[in-house]
């Protein structure tokens, strides 16, 4: 994207009024989606972004300036932006050797989309919007999409760092509606990775629409949820969300450093139950939240977070860490060059235990059973968090039973944390996430076995 | 950092709409082209602990291209105003189409012929308020905020941002619209504690004019919400009237109107899709959107097509009047657009409100909680994007605030729950403040008082 010379020119021009770093982060970045609604292709869509973000650091303060203009008039003009921000007092010229950077791709992409005639993507659209609707008449309304993007950056600084990066995703989501005498009720599925087209070798769009369109149906039969606290079983792969909320943010070494997080001065404590080993983790091949470096160049690292419910270490990026004198965990993320990087999760996920989700289930006498969830949001300074569950049935004398509507959950973090009382041995990574924090949204990946939370969440419903 | 460089003059849109008629030139017979071509600066300076945190300096740019040909559909954008790079989104744009499926009531907005009201959204003061000024406020909003109450233990984040910027709208059916507009803003997110518990607070003003930005609002805002809630508790699970001040009485009448979209009816995903000139509501509530009123930060002269903004009757004494239509939704449904097309250059246009307005009632917050029982005085709603699903109407999202005994406020709670349905919510409706003010995001909004939600906690 940009030749050594240059870059060298302007890191020289971001540290020319004094710095204590100085960095380039240039992106490159192509999309395209395709829309499916009310029962034909309603929209085909392609972006283009390039650009550099330029980030000066002096003392306690950075400068940030961005730029699409990627010529070196452009870029130091950025750059001499980025440091005049910075407000540096000193002076003087430094030019920085480079080195590369070494970072193992964590996979190979084998198609990539871009070379995928567009047509192909349409028609698993037009298969997706079939096949949901076969499910039963009850399916009224059905809209699905397709999208991938290539986004390439790379990240030269003033310790001598230059790596490069080229991450490809491609993503598949279907909602459905379902009427019935009772009103309408949706269902949705996604499904996305860092890969290429080669995602639909692995995954039939059939069977998304399908999950989708069931999901709808079945909650047009589904009781209000309950209201109060009850026990809450979680299956696998998509409970992953609660862990993201209950404690993901709050192990975010920024938010620790500002005293915002319930997490704060607590590592070597106890936080969890022991049951619970908590890894975040860029390294997974293919998951929708790694890559090979981050986006300050440091290689994508697994961290174990929370090791037999003992808290271990926060997650950090690269400007908490150097004030702490320790290195960056490979957490320094950003939504795209006009934003400044922040400590943010890749793929966080719960390593399993050894119960079975049958004994999990059996043992529980009464309770709710959460498949599916939706989103969340958490106020990490108090620990209270909520998550969504989009497909939920109650457990009464050990069984699954009736479907319920959706609704929120609302518990404490770290209450949470210490009433996981079982873990199953059933691990899977959950869908595709987009994880919003300030304002910047990145693409983040979770997984968990069935779990068991024998207190602390309460179930928002309206049935007494 | 020198803002006046990039002061647009008067005219100076002139390059940006040359641009965008360079596009349309290459328009062929057959074919519809709309390009919407926009830029704009901001900055934002965050301070921490009295020193700048971070000054982040930026100019952004872009373009998205629609066209239609036979019937048939495709976009392209791109984040650059190049003109080679805008010719290339262009062939995107075509070669997308293609793949589209037609559809005779694809098209772009037609003129017609509704006055633009006159805006006043530009402000040179915003342009040209030096940078050292911009971080003297913020760190003096930052100072106000922890020399104000002893509970206060440190804050988050203290912003100062302002942005400036235009776009244009052209196209092949004759919309020509330029906007400009320029605004500021200051946060704080303050941390409060008294011994091993923290509560967060956050306070707000915006405006046009940097020197006019309100710091004691922001502040007292800020440090209100963080104090308030210390030594909060789990309340008991009942039934229970809930009192919403204005800003959350919006947000809950933000997702009423998106299930008015004309685009959620024409597709059978709006609950009240079949219920025009019903009484979907109490009796008590009328809703406008609004984008004309001169009064709201958020006032526009055009919609996201090019189309005047204009005032549209939503809900009236609770009785549904109309939804809400772009120009491809109203052609569907055989109405006209009510200019509610609604987008950035990334996107093709939606169906959206832009400024809603709530009809006030009579009696003031005081009068509101003096007239309550037993009730709940919500301070903060959380997961109304996870918990509130507006086809079915399911509504559950987490909540904190003040429990309201015998006519006053009293104890904090936390961690609890609140559901219903929006369908029932509207019609559980038992009072509408006579508070009406225009909130910070530009809304004109009131307290509501709802009877009857599910509050679940211990």
């Amino acid at each position: 994207m940009l030749e050594e010379p240059t870059i060298q020119r302007v890191l020289a021009a971001a540290a020319s009024r004094g710095a204590d770093f100085a960095e380039i982060f240039a992106e490159e970045k192509r999309s395209s989606s395709a829309l499916l609604d009310d029962g034909r292709i309603e929209e085909l869509t392609s972006g283009r972004d390039r650009g550099a973000g330029i980030r000066v650091v002096v003392g306690e303060s950075t400068g940030f300036a961005h730029t699409s203009d990627l010529s070196e008039a452009g870029l130091i003009a950025a750059a001499e932006t980025a440091a005049a921000a910075a407000r540096g007092t000193g002076g003087g010229t430094t030019i920085v050797d480079l080195d590369r950077v070494n970072a193992k791709r964590p996979n190979l992409v084998r198609i990539m989309p871009g070379d995928v005639p567009k047509a192909k993507k349409v028609e698993l659209l037009l298969t997706a919007n079939e096949m949901a609707r076969a499910e039963g008449a009850a399916i009224t309304q059905v809209s699905a999409r397709y999208a991938d993007s290539h986004r390439r950056i790379l990240v030269a600084n003033t310790d001598g760092i230059l790596g490069t990066d080229d991450q490809v995703k491609t993503l598949f989501s279907i909602s459905a509606v379902a009427s019935g005498d009772t009103g309408m009720q949706t269902g949705r599925e996604s499904i996305g990775r860092t890969v290429g087209f080669e995602l639909f070798d692995s995954y039939e769009v059939a069977d998304l629409a399908r999950t989708a369109a069931q999901r709808a149906i079945t909650k047009l039969a589904a009781r209000p949820a309950p209201s109060g606290e009850m026990t809450v079983v979680i299956g696998p792969g998509g409970g992953g969300v609660m862990f993201h909320e209950a404690c993901g943010h709050g192990l975010e070494a920024d938010l620790v450093g500002k005293g915002a997080s319930v997490f704060a001065g607590r590592l070597g404590e106890q936080v969890a139950s022991s049951l619970v080993t908590l890894v975040d983790d860029g390294t997974m091949g293919g998951e929708w939240g790694c890559f090979a470096i981050d986006d300050e160049g440091r290689p994508a690292q697994r961290n174990v977070l929370i090791q037999d419910g003992i808290l271990v270490d926060y997650m950090w990026d690269g400007l908490r860490a150097r004030a702490e004198g320790r290195a960056s965990s490979g957490n320094g993320r950003r939504q795209s060059y006009q934003h400044l990087p922040m400590v943010r999760m890749t793929n966080t996920y719960l390593l399993g235990g050894t119960s079975t989700p049958e004994e999990i289930l059996s043992d529980t006498e009464s309770g709710v059973y959460i498949s599916h969830l939706g989103g969340g949001q958490v106020n990490t300074a108090t620990g209270d968090f909520v998550f969504g569950m989009t497909e939920a049935y109650l457990i009464e004398g050990g069984q699954i039973t009736e479907p319920l509507r959706e609704g929120n959950l609302i518990g404490n973090g770290p209450a949470v944390l210490t009433a996981i009382d079982a873990v199953g041995n059933d691990f899977a990574m959950g869908g595709p996430g987009t994880c919003g924090k300030d304002g910047q949204g990145v693409p983040v990946g979770d997984g968990v076995p069935t779990l068991r939370v024998a207190t602390g969440l309460t179930i928002g419903g309206t049935a007494a | 950092m020198t803002a006046t460089a990039s002061k647009p003059q008067p005219g100076q849109s002139d390059d940006l709409v040359a641009l965008a008629h360079s596009i349309l030139d290459q328009a062929e017979t057959a074919e519809q082209v709309e390009v919407l071509v926009s830029r704009a600066t901001s900055t934002t300076v965050k301070v921490y602990e009295g020193h700048v945190e971070s000054l982040t300096s930026a100019d952004s740019s872009g373009a998205g291209i629609r066209v239609i040909r036979d019937g048939r559909l495709g976009f392209a954008h791109c984040g650059s105003l190049d003109p080679n790079v805008l010719l290339e989104t262009l062939r995107e744009a075509r070669d997308n189409l293609e793949f589209g499926e037609p559809d005779e009531f694809n098209g772009l907005a037609v003129p017609d012929g509704v006055a633009v009201v006159a805006q006043d959204s530009w402000s040179d003061s915003v342009v040209e308020f030096p940078v050292e000024k911009k971080i003297a406020l913020a760190l003096e909003l930052e100072r106000r905020v922890l020399a104000a109450d002893s509970r206060i233990a440190g804050i988050r984040s203290t912003a100062y941002g302002d942005a400036w910027g235009e776009s244009v709208i052209l196209s092949t059916a004759g919309i020509e619209a330029v906007d400009r507009g320029a605004s500021c803003s200051i946060s704080t997110q303050p941390l409060s504690r008294v011994g091993e518990e923290t509560q967060t607070g956050f306070g707000y003003d915006s405006g046009r004019v940097p020197e006019l930005l309100d710091l004691d609002h922001a502040t007292a805002e800020a440090v209100d919400r963080a104090t308030r809630l210390l030594g909060a508790v789990k309340p008991p699970s009942a039934r229970m009237t809930i009192l919403l001040e204005p800003r959350l009485a919006i947000s809950l009448m933000g997702i009423v109107s998106s299930m008015l979209s004309g685009d959620s009816v024409i597709k059978g995903r709006s609950p009240f899709g079949e219920r025009l000139n019903e009484q979907i509501a109490s009796p008590l509530i009328s809703l406008t959107d609004d984008p004309t009123r001169s009064e709201s930060i958020a006032a526009e002269e055009v919609d996201g097509e090019g189309l005047a903004c204009r005032s549209n009757l939503l809900i009236s004494d609770g009785v549904l009047q109309g939804f809400l239509q772009d120009s491809y939704s109203g052609r569907r449904s055989g109405l006209a657009s009510t200019g509610s097309a609604v987008r950035g250059t990334r996107s093709l246009p939606g169906v959206g409100s832009q400024l809603l307005v709530m009809q006030p009632g009579t009696r003031s917050f005081d009068e509101l909680v003096s007239s309550i029982d037993l009730g709940l005085y919500v301070n903060s709603f959380s997961g109304m994007h996870s918990g509130v699903n507006p086809i079915s109407g399911d509504f559950s999202v987490g909540a904190d605030g003040l429990m309201i005994r015998n006519g006053s406020l009293a104890e904090p709670v936390r961690e609890l729950t609140l559901a219903s349905t929006l369908q029932r919510l509207l019609l559980d409706i038992s009072e509408v403040g006579g508070d009406f003010e225009w909130l910070r995001s530009g809304d004109g909004a009131c307290s509501l008082v709802i009877q009857d939600v599910s509050l679940s906690g211990a």
